[in-house]
């Protein structure tokens, strides 16, 4: 098994300094790179690479760097963002990635700024990952003075606190020190981003790709990947399975190869019942489509989607009404208020999830919340949060309807 | 005075660092300092309440001097966060929004703290603790006591 990203990190929560990073062939590719080769080559090998965005998109990130327009076009100011934002439930790869190899991070947003030709990067990284954020502001001085960062700037944002700061567009607007509410596309940000110009936004996990991608090739890559997806994925396992954590794996790795080889399968007394495979904005998949492969396209034809690749595991001993319910709230929290399907609907979701956990639920419940998703679904929202919301609703009424059909007319929850 | 970088000079795109600035001093954002971090980026107050009350981590009222963050999202739900939060109600008689009369805790919920791995979670001031359980929470209020 070919380790990529996490080949440094001891998983003990040290982190590896600059002198260990650069033993390990770290800022071999700023200095093979920089001022070497033309930007322009630099986003090709990534678009050929097949590298995707790894925040939960899935977008082929080249393609994303090729819609920013060129300094000749457009001269002035210009931005590279890192989202560290993680606060997708039942998400913590990020984490471990800047916790434990930072100056993988930094060497990737040096060489994707010069790629894009940006002059001042940002990394958005939530509040409370104080471990990360003081492993950052470390490896930042370090590298500064080691002079591989060049003429780049980059600022450690610490944010403070909200879900929707993860939308690329609501997190310029934080980063512009306003209310993080998304904005309408078009433009996008690689036209108009922060402050108004040329802006890319890449997700952690992407980022410590590139160089590994331009030290080893974009055929290299996309051999890592066991399917037609390109590259290793930072999988990650939580729920009562008896080795919860974080997995680099090929992309494309099946689900049940995930959680019974390396996850250690289930705690004895508990059976798997469904899976969130990529964090709480993604549908379940049940027991029969565990031998599908993690990668966009696979889950994609399962029924649900990739996400972050972080998978929550739903076991028979805990209440799937109650769980939906805690991700609903959550949705329901979370929302920016802007629009209004989101900000009305999903507290009415959550108010009747409530009422059915204490045995308040009615039978015509049932068809409120199975009318929600047409209503709350892509296209309906402005932005992502609510279709995120809406893709455990979906499923879940589905799977787990006579679960839901015994909380109304029982009028109790049988796990309470 | 607030000390450290010069945020006048960034205007009201350093509204959240100057409000958070000003809390890692504070404790929180007064009706006072509010209007003071309005007057340094020379933004209009009610502009900058509507940016400070929008984030979960921005205190507009008085917080104990220890914060515990309680994860409340799926995993730590289902992995007993309900049991720590007793707990914390039956040591420091404070539930979720609420300051123990010393002043020393204050337990507010949070999302999803990223450490679904050692679930349930949660962290005091700038500290994490995972894989706890009833029993941990009273071994981590006897130790910080």
């Amino acid at each position: 098994m070919q380790l990529v990203l996490t080949k440094n990190i001891d998983g003990g929560g040290k982190r590896v300094d600059f002198a260990a990073y650069a033993r390990s062939g770290g800022y071999e590719a700023v200095r093979k790179v920089v001022g070497k080769l033309a930007p322009a080559d630099v986003v090709q090998v990534v678009a050929d690479s097949g590298l995707a965005g790894c925040g939960g998109g899935g977008f082929p990130t080249g393609r994303k760097w090729q819609a920013m327009p060129s300094r000749a076009a457009r001269p002035g100011p210009r931005y590279f963002i890192v989202n560290a934002d993680e606060m997708e439930p039942g998400t913590f790869k990020d984490r471990y990635l800047m916790e434990g190899d930072p100056h993988q991070l930094l060497e990737g947003i040096v060489l994707a700024a010069y790629a894009v030709e940006a002059d001042e990067a940002y990394i958005f990284v939530r509040g409370e990952y104080f471990q990360a954020i003081a492993a950052l502001e470390a490896a930042i001085a370090e590298a500064q003075a080691a002079g591989v960062l060049g003429g780049l700037t980059i600022h450690v944002h610490a944010g403070v606190g909200r879900y929707i700061c993860g939308e690329e567009t609501a997190l310029l607007n934080s980063l512009e020190g306003k209310r993080a509410i998304p904005r309408a596309k078009p433009p996008l940000p690689q036209v108009s981003g922060l402050f108004g110009c040329p802006t890319i936004v890449n997700n952690v996990e992407t980022v410590c790709n590139v160089p590994h991608i331009v030290r080893h090739g974009a055929e290299w890559f996309r051999g890592l990947g066991v399917g037609d997806e390109a590259g290793t994925k930072i999988f990650g396992v939580s729920g009562r399975v008896n080795r919860p954590g974080v997995y680099e794996l090929p992309m494309g790795t099946s689900l049940r190869v995930l959680i019974e080889e390396f996850a250690g399968g289930m705690r004895d007394g508990f059976q798997l019942r469904a899976v969130l495979p990529g964090g709480a904005s993604t549908g379940f998949l049940g027991v029969e489509k565990l031998d599908t492969p993690m990668s966009v396209a696979g889950m994609a034809a399962a029924g649900s989607r990739l996400g972050t690749g972080n998978v929550m595991v739903l076991d028979d001993k805990t209440c799937p009404v109650g769980f939906i319910r805690n991700l609903q709230h959550f949705f329901a929290q979370e929302s920016c208020g802007w629009c209004a399907p989101c900000r009305d609907g999903l507290p009415w979701v959550d108010q009747i999830l409530a009422a059915m956990e204490t045995g308040q639920g009615r039978q015509s419940d049932l068809a409120v919340l199975a009318d929600m998703p047409g209503r709350m679904g892509p296209g309906k929202t402005f932005c992502g949060l609510a279709p995120g919301a809406m893709a455990s609703l979906e499923t879940g009424l589905k799977m787990f309807a006579q679960d839901f059909t015994r909380h109304v007319q029982e009028r109790v929850c049988a796990w309470a | 005075m607030l000390t450290g970088e010069d945020f006048s000079a960034r205007g009201p795109a350093a509204a959240i660092d100057c409000l958070r600035a000003l809390q890692k001093e504070r404790g929180y954002i007064s009706d006072e300092t509010l209007a003071e971090a309005a007057a340094i980026l020379q933004m209009p107050v009610a502009v900058l309440d509507e940016v400070a009350t929008f984030y979960n981590l921005i205190f507009r009222e008085p917080v104990g001097k220890n914060v515990i963050l309680l994860c409340d999202s799926a995993v730590c739900w289902m992995l007993g966060r309900e049991a720590l939060q007793s707990r914390i109600f039956e040591r420091l008689g404070i539930a979720p929004g609420e300051t123990t009369a010393d002043g020393q805790y204050t337990l507010l919920p949070v999302v999803c703290l990223g450490a679904c791995d050692r679930a349930p979670v949660l962290l005091v001031g700038e500290t994490l603790h995972g894989h706890l359980d009833a029993a941990g929470v009273n071994k981590l209020l006897d130790g910080a006591a």
